[in-house]
This record gives C-alpha cells, structure tokens and sequence, in this order.
C-alpha cells in the first residue's frame, strides 16, 4: 500500500512540476533519458546482474523496438497505433531473443558476451540497409505520442514486472544459475530454459524502452544503436551493482545527471565513463549497492527523481 | 579469374593485419582468459605513433614501424600493470568490464588529444610506391611488405614461443597457471611478456594499416579489432597457428563479399560467421575440446 502511495504521489508531484514548467522541456528530456534507461537497465540486470550471463547486445533489441514501433506509427499515428507499435516491437525484440538465444546461450562467460555483441551488429547492419528504414539516414517525422505519463508507467511497470519475477520460483532459478550453474543443473533446474526466459524477458523490455524512445525523439537512426549504446546501459547496471534493481534506477538518474552536465564536452564524458568503469571495477567491483535493495524510507527524499517502492520491503 | 586473383591478393593484406592483432588476441586469452577489448585501440595507437614519426619527425618507414611497436610495447605493459593485474582473482565479468573500460578510455583519450578527425598518412614515396603487373592483376609494393613483415613477425613469434625459456613459460602458464607457478615459473612476469608481445605485434598492424589505408582516425580500431578477435575464435582460440589461419580467412572472406555482393554487410557477414562457429564448432578450426571440470 505504502509503494503504491509513493509510486502515485511522485508521479503527480514531477507532472505538477511539469505543468508549472519548473521542469521545462530541457529537463523533460533529461527526464525521457531516465525512464528509458531505467527501463534498459534494470532489464539488462536480469539478464547480466541476476542471471549472470553477460550480454552486449542490449542496444539491438531496443533498436528492433524502436523501428518497428516507429514503421507502425508512421502509418497509423493515433494512440492505438502507439500502443500496438510498442507491443509488436516489444514481441519482435523478444522473438529475436527466443532466437538468437536458444543456440547461443549454451555458450559461457566471453563468448556469450561477443555472440551477443556480433548479433547486435548484424542487426544494426540490416537497418542501415533496409530500404524501409531509409538506411543509414535514418526515420524522422515520428509522432510524438509519449509524454511523462506513459514513460512512468512503463519505467515502473517494467521494474514491478522484473521484482515481481525475480520473486517468483523462475526468478529464484535464473538467480541459482548465476550463483552456480553446475549446481543449479544438478538440482534439476534446466538452465538453458531459464537462461532463454531472462533473456527474452529482458529483449522484451529492452524492446519497449526503443518504442518509448522512438516516439519520445521522434528521430531514428541506426547508429544511435551501436556497440556504444549497449555499453551505456551496461554502465548502468554495473555502477549501480549487478543484482540491485534500485542500484540501476539510482545509477541511471546519477549518469543522466552528470551527462546532462557535461552535455558540451562530449569526448570528455565519454573519457570520464570509461575511468568510471575502470574505476569501479578495480576497487569497488561490486557497484554503488552491490546485490542490495534501497527501501521506501531512505528513498523517500530522492522521490522527486526516482519512483519510490521499488526496493523490497 | 583475374578479378578473382585479385579479389585474393587484396584479401591476403587485409588477412595479414587481421592475423597480426589476432595473435595478441589469442595469445591473451590462451594466457590469462581475457577478451582484451583494449586490443584495437593499441593497434589504433601504434598507427598514431606511427604518424607521428613519420610527419613531425621525418623518419622513414622501417624506423616508423620499430618505433610504434616498442610504444605499444610499453603501453602494453603499462595497461596489463594498471588495469588487469589488480582483477587477476576477480570474476572474469568484472575483468571484461574493466576491458571494455580501457579501450573507451584509450579511444576517447587519443581523441580527446588528437581531435576526431580522420588523419592521412603521409605519401610514399619510391620502392614502396611501386606496383607491378601480374597479368591483369595488381600488386603492390606494399603489399608485398605488408605480407612480408607479417610473415617475418609470424617465424619471430613462433621461435619466440617455440624455443626459448620465456615462450615455454608462457606456453605452461596457459595449460595450468597454478601448476606453472608451482614449478617455478614467474605467472606475473610471463603474463606481461604476452601482453608486451601481443601490443607490439598489434603497433606493427597499426602501421602497416596505414601505410596501406592512408587513413586513420581514433575509432578505427574497434572495427578490426572486433574482426581479429572474430578470427582467433574461427582459428581456434589460444592457438597462434589457429590465429593466423583465422585471419587470412577473414581478411579474404571480407574481400570477397565487398567485391561480389554489398560491401554494406560485409561486417554482418564477419559477424554471422562468428555465431555459425559458435554455434557449429565453438572451439574453432583447429580447437580441441575439452571435458567440463566440476
């Protein structure tokens, strides 16, 4: 009840802050930015930071998302069309999970990760060439259907989906394979079925996350989905800890802020990401939160920003 | 027929620089277990050193190459020394983050400094501007060089490896770190020796790149150094024979679809060649496999 209290209450007070346009149109996309790399995040942590299986390819789910949300919209631009778009490049994304999965997921650690980064390529690839994403020119004109409402919505349902999953007995499996695969195989869990299911739930999310960006900026081309998008969102989730979903939405507010900040140097952002990363790794491998939770309370004041509830209580 | 051989003395050059970064790859992970990301971008930075030499100290091309590969050497060292030895016993996710770490760090530093934009190798001049006529095919002078030098550097590395105390070192430091260490083998010292070994073969690619390209810019090594990496694995990884033939083969394959179907994908194509190995043969052509440990 308390979360879903929080949940409501920090969305009235950002749209109050919007409509009296404290938060002008700069900051509305700083605050698009956030959702949308909440939502990539804490999907991208089920996939690397609960299941354990290191993924590079996260920007090519989101693309699929993106352009098939955008292609629908382009022809049908009403709020159906919105929604439908979104759902069939979400379903896509996770279809292409399903199939890049089952033959690739049987592979470990490094070879995964490069697997996954060389699909994501190969994806980017077919959008530079298609003719009916105008290749690498990319679509524009998008219909901009997104605002704050639909961008909280899905940013806190896709985290209430990823908790309430990670508290389910499949959750508590993919969790098992990270911990020990040999053992998890051993007590009878099948490891490549729920490898395959963390990964097409995350491709599903990572899908939607594309179809609210593409509508929310209205502009796509195939080099926003590059080897560096996938490596943002991994920033994300290991700064904030592999295995704290509240680590992720905390680290995507923190990296949209400084890179909000740094906005005009943006070689420099890009040097100071990598020695964040380097950083990180070396004397605090674990992230900001490790594999913890941030409760209601001691999130309360961060409100404004972040939904509150998220954490386990 | 003559395209085709053509198609084919194009595709041994590039082939040749795969190969030589490549074998740093694979004698990196064949090592320590490490995809080193940070590969590319030493390959990248011995074509700026390279540069360098060649435009503001007026040197030579032989004096060029030596140069770039003794920086990358050092580079090699001082990466392996700051970003990888402090993560030996962490998980191996965390040393792949770290990788990727340092080759953003390394292409964003170089272009924080050099700025972004693409660089042209300075013109050269006399025998190594020759081109000679085979029939109706071209060949250059650089291009025998480059697949001259790369051949050199591959008998090097093989007596390096093959007949000398450090190459045995390194050789049963990748069969059994802990039990090299036991009898005696300094792990830390051997491991670096790879690292310098690797860079120093990456810096020599980097030149001849461009000397062959003309161009270079700070992200050019993400490409190629992906590409390598494709090839050590297709070549069976941690096996330097297996690194070579992988990257002959992407280098021609690459060549191939750019010359007969859409130079567009030959990227897609690289990649789709990764996962079908992956999938078919994950130990690679020359790869044996081995039974999961418990």
């Amino acid at each position: 009840m308390k979360k879903m209290i929080g949940i409501v209450l920090t969305f009235v007070v950002v749209q109050i802050l919007i409509s009296t346009n404290v938060i002008n149109s700069y900051l509305q996309a700083t605050l698009a930015t956030i959702c949308i790399n909440i939502i990539l995040a804490a999907s991208l942590n089920l996939i690397t930071g609960f299941t354990g299986q290191f993924s590079l390819g996260h920007a090519g789910f989101m693309s699929i998302g993106a352009y098939i949300c955008a292609l629908i919209l382009l022809r049908f631009p009403t709020l159906p069309g919105f929604l439908a778009g979104l759902l069939a490049g979400a379903v896509l994304a996770a279809l292409v999970g399903i199939l890049v999965g089952l033959p690739t997921l049987r592979l470990k650690g490094d070879y995964l990760a490069i697997a996954t980064l060389g699909m994501s390529e190969i994806i980017r690839v077919v959008f530079t060439n298609l003719e009916i994403t105008n290749g690498a020119a990319g679509l524009s004109g998008i219909p901009q259907f997104v605002n704050w409402f639909w961008l909280y919505l899905f940013s806190v349902g896709t985290v209430l989906l990823l908790l309430n999953f990670l508290n389910s007995s499949h959750g508590r499996a993919c969790i098992s394979i990270r911990e020990d695969e040999m053992a998890a195989e051993s007590v009878g869990i099948s490891v490549t079925k729920y490898k395959v299911i963390a990964f097409t739930v995350g491709a599903f999310c990572a899908g939607i996350a594309g179809g609210l960006y593409a509508s929310y900026f209205y502009f796509l081309k195939p080099g926003t989905f590059g080897f560096l998008k996938s490596i943002d969102v991994l920033v994300i989730v290991v700064l904030g800890g592999m295995g704290s979903m509240s680590g992720s939405i905390l680290a995507a507010v923190l990296l949209a802020l400084i890179s909000t900040f740094l906005q005009s140097f943006p070689e420099l952002r890009m040097v100071l990401y990598s020695l964040l990363l380097i950083v990180i790794m070396i004397f605090r491998p674990q992230g900001l939160m490790g594999s913890k939770e941030i409760s209601l309370s001691t999130f309360g004041k961060l409100g404004k920003f972040l939904s509150p509830g998220k954490g386990r209580e | 027929m003559e395209q085709f051989l053509q198609q084919v003395v194009n595709g041994l050059s590039l082939g040749s620089i795969y190969a030589l970064i490549a074998l740093g790859y694979t004698m990196i992970y064949g090592i320590i277990k490490l995809i080193n990301f940070a590969h590319g971008d030493i390959y990248m930075l011995g074509a700026y050193i390279g540069y360098f030499c060649m435009t503001i100290l007026k040197l030579g091309f032989l004096p060029s190459l030596l140069i770039a590969m003794a920086g990358c050497t050092v580079l090699g060292f001082a990466i392996e020394k700051i970003a990888y030895k402090p993560l030996r016993s962490a998980p191996r996710i965390a040393v792949l983050i770290t990788a990727i770490g340092v080759s953003l760090f390394l292409e964003y530093g170089t272009m924080f400094f050099v700025k972004a934009n693409v660089r042209t190798y300075p013109a050269m001049t006399g025998l190594l501007a020759e081109r000679y006529q085979l029939g109706g095919v071209v060949v250059t002078m650089q291009q025998i060089l480059i697949l001259a030098i790369t051949i050199l550097l591959m008998v090097v590395l093989q007596f390096i490896v093959k007949r000398t105390r450090i190459g045995r070192a390194m050789r049963a430091t990748s069969l059994d770190n802990d039990a090299a260490q036991l009898m005696g083998i300094n792990v830390d010292t051997t491991i670096s020796f790879t690292f310098v070994l690797g860079s120093a073969l990456a810096g020599a690619a980097g030149v001849l790149v461009g000397v062959y390209y003309n161009s270079i810019n700070p992200l050019m090594g993400m490409m190629p150094g992906l590409k390598a990496f494709v090839a050590a694995v297709l070549g069976g990884i941690g096996l330097i024979p297996g690194a070579m033939i992988g990257g002959y083969l992407i280098g021609i394959v690459e060549v191939f679809v750019s010359g007969y179907g859409s130079s567009m994908y030959r990227d897609a194509v690289v990649f789709a060649i990764l996962i079908l190995i992956l999938i078919v043969k994950p130990t690679g052509i020359l790869g044996k496999s081995s039974g999961e440990k418990v």
